[in-house]
């Protein structure tokens, strides 16, 4: 039952999955992972994906950690980390250093905007799709709205209104089961 | 170095409650390193969260390119180790206490109660997106494109991007 791989085979799985994922690396981790080298099943990387969702922190990062750990145990899941971080870390670092030296050219800054207007788009874009999800009952949707009036509007400090929602939030799923 | 502990301290305490992903908490990364002790401009934050997104690898690492261009390499460090300190100690504990399903009822509690909040968070943060590039209505236009687009395609993000540094090149934000 307990089926290992050596922190290389993981490391080296792990680094293909950093290195290939542009656009988003859940779709490698599953092409990877499931399909290609069948170290889980389709479920077992929903049931991770869906452990990742409430632990803090990167999804896909979360699901790394875990996986490496089972085929590895610690120095498995650090494996793992090292693989999917290593290439992109790499190249960030160019594209700090690109951006410190250029950021001044009118057209890089003409270019940074449209990335960011699109890059906004697309990250309401995930948030809108998630929120389709939710159930509806005035009560989420008020957590939505007060959570994004104190931190986006009001600016207050996120740890604080999260402090002060969540308890409410929870509760109010706990007592619906 | 003070200063290095305060930025290490502040990510890892945003690191430890960015459930749902650390979209949701860059307001609060704003917040801090923008609004309170500028060691970066409101156009340097959303500059590299853009830039980021050419990069293969987790979105979250655009936090590696933040921490560089607020303090260098230190402050990259700073602000890599803090998001993903949390993030690891969490995972690792999940996996030794061979947790494997996502149904216990504290673990709904957390995933269904905190979901509408981390939304919320992850709203106001495409919010603060959008501001930083100025009132522009080209720029909301555009980033109303890439929302239809991201929506109602499969295409890949680095495309839509890639449209977006054209379109802005273009003078339409």
């Amino acid at each position: 039952m307990p089926d290992t791989r050596s922190a290389r085979e993981i490391f080296v799985t792990f680094a293909r999955i950093g290195a290939s994922g542009f656009g988003g690396v859940n779709y490698w981790v599953r092409r990877i992972l499931v399909q290609e080298k069948r170290w889980i099943t389709d479920r077992e990387y929903l049931e991770g994906l869906a452990l990742g969702q409430i632990i803090p922190g990167p999804n896909v990062y979360n699901l790394t950690v875990m996986i490496g750990y089972r085929f590895g145990g610690v120095r498995g899941a650090f494996a793992a980390v090292g693989g999917l971080l290593g290439v992109p870390l790499a190249v960030l670092l160019v594209l700090g250093l690109l951006y410190n030296r250029y950021s001044a050219l009118p057209v890089l800054q003409h270019a940074l905007a449209g990335m960011t207007a699109v890059a906004a788009g697309l990250l309401l874009a995930n948030a809108v799709s998630l929120a389709a999800a939710l159930p509806r009952r005035a009560l989420p949707w008020s957590f939505l709205l007060l959570a994004f009036i104190g931190v986006g509007v009001l600016r207050w400090p996120l740890l604080w209104v999260m402090a002060a929602l969540s308890p409410f939030a929870m509760a109010s799923v706990w007592r619906r089961r | 170095m003070t200063e290095w502990l305060a930025l290490f301290w502040h990510f890892l305490l945003l690191g430890s409650v960015a459930v749902g992903g650390v979209s949701t908490v860059m307001p609060d990364m704003h917040r801090y390193v923008v609004d309170e002790n500028a060691m970066v401009s409101s156009r340097e934050f959303s500059d590299v969260y853009a830039l980021a997104q050419a990069a293969p690898g987790p979105n979250a690492l655009w936090v590696t390119l933040l921490g560089l261009q607020a303090r260098g390499a230190a402050g990259a460090l700073a602000t890599t180790l803090g998001i993903l300190i949390p993030a690891t100690v969490f995972s690792l504990i999940a996996s030794a206490l061979h947790a494997r399903h996502a149904d216990t009822p504290l673990a709904l509690a957390i995933r269904r109660g905190l979901a509408p909040v981390a939304l919320g968070f992850m709203l106001a943060s495409g919010w603060l997106l959008l501001r930083s590039i100025g009132q522009s209505a080209g720029g909301y236009a555009l980033a109303l494109l890439a929302l239809g687009v991201a929506m109602g395609t499969r295409l890949n993000p680095l495309w839509v991007m890639a449209a977006g540094a054209i379109a802005g090149i273009a003078g339409v934000v």
